[in-house]
């Protein structure tokens, strides 16, 4: 257990120290969210229809910005087979290394979720349930994201490999995410997608890890 | 107590798609020294990566084989992020393994890197890099050190300073296993050698 | 039985045995493939509703259902080869990623072509349809990773984790057109309600399983000669594979 916080607290003090590196999803984000007005007339009643969408997909291309460096650096210092040759659990450091991640890229882009909502012109209940939906969705989208790092890490030829693992397996996370946001905003019930979005997240956060380790441990063989 | 030592018997070791050592058969015992050399590509590496329990053999058996809690392991790779400084790193891999962080900066003293113990380790060149790397085998004191061309980047004060090391390690009882192109230095008590003819 | 099963997995053996078995599927396949494509174009009757365009059917579902099945198949293999690192099991996964790739797109074309003229639109984002095309992005996802490493083998057990992860999207599949409200139609074949209250006419049925055994076989077929191939190009510095290549 001290072994994940250890990993958990050298994962924020390496982004302390590289500030530029974890706030660059965050820059992403805002661009991508707010050009999109720019696009739309402002106040084209189809920038509210579009709104779900932009900040969802928004919010996974940013995921998909930070994924690629989760393992690679680890894997170049040589810290990586350090790590997969300690005592502690490999899926459990795996959790730890992740959780920061998400902790560092996403939770900015959830507190981040109500501006960007407002800003596109969503009512207060699309507004909350859009931020409930990114909370309940980005640790999918960080999690499947370190699973298929982890898979191209050990690549030598992994090219743009990445995007086209991840698309798949974050497609339903985005799916429902923006699901619930439609319905709330159509005032329809918007219980059931954000049901799928807690059951993805108990599935994720607890397999994957160990899919994840499994991968890594390939990688470095 | 002494530590049991490492019984290797019919061990045969693949990289990609072939078998790079076969039918491999030895025994490295407390306060021994073991120098496998050979040319480049003979499978030094793959051979202590599969005894250190990086990977898994192709055929054959290992007995004896040190826990994660036993044993060193120094690629060619230092395992030190360069945007931390080693006093910070090292203090990482202590935290990690739940060991006191309190041998960290006398590890660091020994091996002439007090002056740089706080500088981030992207600054430091190769082999002070390398000394540093070394100073992880002294902040966790661990029996069975496995080393992947350790001399290499190392000057003539930083080779002595690993033969230093090397002894000490098996005078207390440490068994060590190296790989290395070159020969050890000289004067090393306790080296026997085993060579990996391609 | 289980000796066998061991013997089975040395490459040459393995290399041998599909030799022998592959022809004969293959020969099996062409009659029932054969035989149940007639059947369905020329002695099924037309549809009381869809005519003759529900006659897709024949090719489409034995596509969809093999893309489904070959997954499976690749996940249960990658979890074998992952388990007990066995190289026979690396090369199954590895080669049978394109062929289910192949059938999960002929799935999507045939059943585009027959949306056209039933709900009038090739395409709708229903649960089936997207989650069958997160079916083929999965199944590039593998090809793309297995040439994305220079070792083969750390290459096939990637492969097989993101089979055994993906696999979940299988179930997904097969029962998004029960879970949600689906234009898609629901299970009529492969049901408990289906099995005992058929939903299709006994003539309609009868071709449509006989090309789904001709489909299958054919994939075991197809299998076997690319696990084939895969091995002899592993193995190629052995002595049995150049002895085979020179013969």
């Amino acid at each position: 257990m001290s072994a994940a916080v250890a990993v958990f607290r050298r994962e924020l003090l390496l982004a302390a120290r590289r500030p530029a590196e974890w706030a660059q999803p965050l820059v992403f984000y805002a661009i991508v969210a707010l050009l999109f007005p720019l696009g739309i007339e402002a106040h084209d009643p189809a920038l509210k229809v579009f709104a779900p969408a932009i900040v969802w997909v928004g919010a996974l291309l940013a995921a998909l910005l930070g994924v690629e460096r989760i393992f690679g650096g680890d894997l170049e210092d040589g810290t990586l087979e350090q790590l997969l040759l300690s005592d502690a659990p490999a899926p459990l450091l795996v959790a730890a290394k992740l959780g920061a991640h998400w902790l560092l890229t996403a939770l900015p882009l959830v507190v981040a979720a109500p501006l960007l909502g407002i800003a596109l012109g969503l009512e207060p209940l699309a507004v909350k349930v859009l931020t409930l939906s990114l909370l309940l969705g980005t640790p999918t989208l960080m999690f499947t994201g370190g699973f298929a790092a982890a898979l191209t890490v050990g690549a030598q030829r992994a090219g743009i490999l990445l995007p086209i693992l991840v698309l798949p397996l974050m497609t339903p996370a985005v799916i429902f995410g923006g699901g619930a946001v439609r319905a709330a905003a159509s005032g329809l019930p918007f219980d059931a997608p954000l049901y799928f979005l807690a059951a993805l997240l108990a599935l994720t956060v607890t397999l994957l890890p160990f899919a994840t380790a499994g991968a890594l441990r390939n990688a470095i063989e | 107590m002494p530590i049991p030592s490492l019984q290797v018997s019919n061990l045969a070791v693949a990289r990609g798609d072939r078998n790079v050592v076969e039918a491999l058969g030895f025994a490295v015992a407390a306060g021994e020294i073991l120098h496998i050399r050979g040319r480049n590509g003979a499978g030094k590496t793959s051979l202590l990566e599969v005894l250190c329990g990086l990977r898994l053999p192709a055929a054959g058996r290992i007995e004896g084989q040190p826990d994660a809690e036993q044993r060193h392991w120094l690629g060619h790779k230092n395992a030190l992020n360069p945007a931390l400084s080693p006093d910070e790193n090292l203090r990482f891999w202590c935290a990690l393994s739940g060991h006191a962080e309190a041998d960290v900066g006398d590890a660091l003293q020994r091996v002439g890197l007090k002056a740089q113990r706080h500088r981030p380790c992207g600054n430091l060149s190769t082999g002070q890099r390398r000394r540093a790397a070394l100073a992880r085998l002294l902040a966790l004191p661990r029996p069975w050190w496995f080393l992947d061309e350790p001399l290499a980047g190392l000057d003539h004060a930083g080779i002595d300073l690993l033969a230093a090391l090397l002894e000490t390690h098996a005078r207390n009882g440490g068994a060590a296993l190296v790989t290395s192109h070159q020969p050890l230095p000289q004067g090393l008590a306790g080296v026997r050698t085993l060579e990996l003819r391609p | 039985m289980w000796t066998w099963f061991h013997q089975l997995a040395s490459p040459p053996t393995f290399y041998r045995f599909a030799d022998v078995l592959a022809p004969w599927l293959f020969g099996l396949a062409v009659l029932l493939i054969g035989v149940g494509v007639y059947g369905g174009l020329f002695f099924a009757p037309p549809d009381y509703q869809q005519g003759d365009a529900f006659r897709i059917i024949y090719v489409h579902v034995p596509a969809a259902a093999l893309s489904l099945s070959i997954y499976t198949l690749m996940a249960v293999a990658g979890a074998v080869a992952l388990i007990w690192r066995m190289k026979l099991a690396e090369v199954a996964v590895v080669a049978a990623a394109p062929v289910g790739a192949s059938f999960t797109a002929l799935a999507l074309v045939t059943g585009m072509l027959w949306g056209k003229p039933t709900w009038g639109a090739y395409w709708v984002w229903d649960a089936r349809l997207t989650s069958e095309l997160v079916l083929l992005f999965l199944y590039a996802g593998v090809i793309g990773l297995n040439q994305a490493y220079s070792d083969p083998r750390a290459g096939a057990r990637a492969c097989a984790w993101l089979a055994l992860v993906g696999v979940i999207n299988v179930p997904i599949v097969h029962f998004s057109v029960t879970w949600w409200n689906s234009l898609h139609q629901g299970a009529s074949i492969l049901s408990v309600e289906g099995i005992r209250n058929p939903k299709i006419s006994g003539d309609m049925l009868w071709p449509l399983l006989v090309s789904l055994a001709g489909f299958y076989l054919f994939f075991g077929a197809v299998w076997l000669r690319r696990m084939q191939n895969e091995v002899l190009w592993r193995e190629r510095n052995a002595r049995w594979a150049q002895e085979t290549v020179a013969a």
